[in-house]
């Protein structure tokens, strides 16, 4: 579902001297349906930077990044736009989303650009964030007041509204207690078990091991690091 | 649902509106220079730069307010430069809206709530008033304003129910073509959050295409699939919106991006 | 008494023929406004120079005139425009409708129908009837251009809005065959239905804002309006207490401090021949 050949990246510094950082090189991965596969690597190897520019949201140097039949390296904007819609999901590690719109609609949004009917889209929505342990009096206000917690789980209730044919998960369990990491883990195994190409980070370990069915070490990818 | 995606994907397959090299001087000096990009069913593209950047200049162009020097604009793959003006101002008043960045400039200060949204409809033939009141009122509705103030003035309306007013009156004629020019520009930063929400909504409900002018990085970060990036009259850098603020190629917009404060 | 100083009905004949080409494009061009190089009249703007103009390019020495100020003929607008064309023109003048062959008119259009021959020459004020929605001269132009006349029905939605119905009651605006939106000039919309495929020629001349235009004879006008708000000639809901006419215009009048009023026929020619005809109202001396 998701396949990497050849990815390379640079950060030119136009501000800095034009200075040119070479990031990655030779980026190389593949996430089969029903497939979990965990970044490792570590702090500033490239993790989060594969991930960025699998979701579009880097632009890559070379190489291509294949989802489904879309190649994100080349895709026009509007192709991204419509992967995202339909294809790729994305759990980042901050919420952010526009201030004065309640909770219930942040959630439920992925449905609507859909076109599901408002009352389906937010009766998924309330189930979501019944599961992830948000109390109900909340879902009628803006997630931008909600503490850390609460608003990662509003982030991954939104990242599994859709049923995502491949989804990217940074650090999903993160600053989550043990219940809530326990529903995050389950709805992870979920997805995979509908057939979802997972690519995650993970550094709760023991998190790791439960749903990752490979580890990928993007060090061998980073410039200066590989061996 | 699925028959609605397959009608999308066909109806994307072609560009709403199509611009090719678009240039436009002032004596001298460059408006706008060598402008292109399509726009498809449902995009929304953003246009930013600072003051004297050409973003103004390239909006008035494509949407009829000036006549470009050079280039070529086409909608739907009707040569729009080639249209007489009748038909141009048709086009203005059914397919196409725009939506001012001050609200006088886009409403009848002197007509009430309700005879602004209903002028589009009137202008395009309606001619029944029980109807066109009752559209009024449910477009009155769409942008929050309570139904009882159909019969008010603009003048009395706070500038937040004006510039929504003035959306509810361009929208109502169910265009397909909407161009905006800073549309939360003189809003409290209160009011711009309630207006980004509404106009995310009625862009994702009524499938617009939007081109939409501002200095406003979280405005099309919010609002925009796309963006383009403008300096001196020319386009400097475009692409996805997240990824051109995010990861900036050029180095105009590395210094844009790094100047925005951050809360 | 033809007044010797002054060129026959006091304009020169390059202005006249001015005038006739003017008129002639506007004839041409049902409800258009013609722009002309209005003359300065020794009279005020206001009292009626676009009208004496026309009327002026129109007189032969053969004609017939009547003029008429809210239907009157007594009233010194009327009598001091019919005295200036006496004096200058030395035409014969008239107060039977019937009679005339040209009618110099403010606000009123005569109760009794025209007939084929006959010219009817509005006063104008205000020519443009867009001009309160959208003063700039050169988009009005614009909109009659591109028949663009939404804003026309915005207006009269803002009547039914604050009023409950079309509230214009003088100065309705019409379209002409189909293409022009057009000012009637200040006439009751009572007035407006007789607009309509009148046999009689119809010119229409502002003098202050230097326009001209014309109804050809069995020109179609139709009264703007909503569907579900038809167009209404609406008047008094009396007879006229001098001639006991029930089916045209009337002025009402005070007639002392305690509030006592009476309703008459506002067109005098009209009310006076029914009376000589012998028909009585409420008020009529024999009556009272």
């Amino acid at each position: 579902m998701i396949e990497v050949r050849n990815l390379s990246k640079n950060f030119t510094l136009h501000n800095q001297g034009g200075t040119v950082l070479p990031v990655m090189v030779g980026g190389h991965l593949d996430v089969a349906a029903g497939e979990c596969v965990g970044l490792i690597g570590q702090s500033g190897s490239g993790k989060s930077t594969m991930m960025r520019m699998v979701y579009g949201n880097y632009l890559a140097a070379g190489g291509s990044i294949r989802i489904g039949d879309v190649d994100v390296v080349t895709a026009l904007p509007r192709d991204i736009v419509a992967l995202r819609r339909h294809t790729l999901g994305y759990v980042s590690q901050f919420l952010r989303v526009l201030p004065r719109v309640p909770t219930i609609d942040v959630v439920a949004e992925p449905l609507l650009v859909l076109g599901t009917p408002v009352d389906a889209a937010r009766a998924k929505a309330a189930a979501l964030l019944e599961r992830l342990n948000i109390p109900q009096r909340l879902w009628a206000l803006s997630p931008t007041t909600f503490s850390g917690g609460e608003q990662q789980r509003v982030n991954i209730a939104r990242g599994f509204a859709h049923d995502y044919p491949a989804l990217l998960l940074d650090e999903p369990t993160a600053s989550l207690d043990a219940v809530n990491r326990e529903v995050v883990l389950s709805l992870i195994e979920e997805a995979k078990a509908r057939g979802a190409a997972i690519l995650g980070i993970f550094h709760d370990e023991p998190a790791r091991e439960r749903v990752c069915d490979r580890l990928v070490d993007v060090t061998s990818f980073t410039p200066g690091l590989s061996a | 649902m699925v028959m609605m995606e397959r009608q999308l994907s066909a109806q994307a397959a072609a560009p709403l509106l199509s611009v090719q090299g678009l240039s436009r001087y002032y004596g001298a000096r460059i408006g706008c220079k060598d402008v292109s990009f399509d726009l498809y069913p449902g995009e929304v593209m953003g246009i930013v730069g600072e003051s004297g950047s050409g973003k103004s200049t390239l909006l008035s162009c494509l949407a009829g307010h000036q006549r470009p020097d050079a280039g070529g604009l086409s909608y739907n793959g009707v040569d729009v430069l080639a249209l007489s003006e009748a038909e141009r101002r048709r086009l203005l008043r059914s397919d196409w809206a725009y939506v001012h960045q001050n609200p006088r400039d886009g409403l009848r200060m002197g007509v009430s709530a309700g005879g602004n949204v209903g002028e589009r409809l009137m202008a395009v033939g309606a001619r029944h008033y029980g109807q066109i009141r009752d559209t009024a009122t449910d477009w009155l509705g769409r942008v929050e304003i309570a139904a009882e103030r159909i019969d008010d003035r603009p003048s009395a309306f706070s500038g937040g129910m004006q510039q929504r007013l003035q959306i509810a009156r361009n929208l109502v004629t169910a265009p397909k073509l909407v161009f905006m020019d800073e549309p939360t520009g003189g809003l409290d930063v209160s009011v711009q959050a309630r207006l980004l929400d509404l106009l995310r909504g009625l862009v994702r409900d009524l499938g617009l295409s939007v081109v939409i002018v501002t200095h406003d990085l979280a405005v099309v970060r919010l609002l925009a699939d796309r963006l383009m990036v403008m300096k001196s009259g020319h386009v400097v850098e475009a692409g996805l919106t997240d990824q051109v603020l995010d990861d900036p190629q050029h180095a105009y917009t590395q210094l844009l991006v790094s100047s925005v404060l951050q809360v | 008494m033809t007044d010797q100083a002054y060129n026959f009905a006091y304009l020169d004949e390059q202005t006249k023929r001015m005038l006739r080409r003017a008129l002639l494009k506007a004839l041409a061009v049902p409800g258009y406004q013609v722009p002309f190089a209005s003359r300065e009249m020794p009279m005020p703007y206001g009292w009626g120079t676009g009208g004496v103009q026309v009327t002026a390019a129109c007189l032969t020495p053969v004609d017939r005139l009547k003029v008429i100020d809210q239907g009157a003929d007594d009233t010194t607008n009327a009598v001091s425009i019919r005295r200036f064309f006496q004096r200058t023109s030395g035409v014969a003048v008239t107060e039977a409708t019937a009679e005339a062959t040209i009618i110099q008119t403010r606000h009123r259009i005569p109760e009794q129908p025209l007939s084929e021959g006959q010219i009817l020459v509005y006063q104008v004020p205000i020519p443009e009837p867009l001009r309160f929605l959208e003063p700039r001269e050169t988009e009005t132009r614009k909109m009659h251009e591109l028949e663009e006349y939404g804003l026309m029905h915005v207006k009269l939605y803002e009547d039914i809005a604050r009023h409950g119905e079309v509230s214009t009651a003088y100065a309705y605006p019409v379209k002409v065959e189909g293409r022009y939106v057009m000012d009637p000039s200040p006439i009751p919309k009572f007035d407006n239905p007789k607009l309509n495929d009148s046999p009689a020629i119809q010119l229409f001349g502002a003098g202050r804002e230097c326009r001209i235009y014309a109804l050809p004879p069995f020109t179609k006008v139709v009264s703007l309006d909503f569907d579900d708000h038809p167009f209404q000639a609406s008047k008094a809901e009396h007879n006229c207490d001098l001639c006991g006419c029930g089916t045209s215009y009337l002025d009402e009048v005070i007639t002392d401090d305690q509030g006592s009023r009476m309703f008459v026929c506002s067109d005098t020619d009209f009310c006076a021949t029914r009376q000589a005809e012998g028909h009585r109202g409420r008020l009529s001396p024999e009556a009272a």
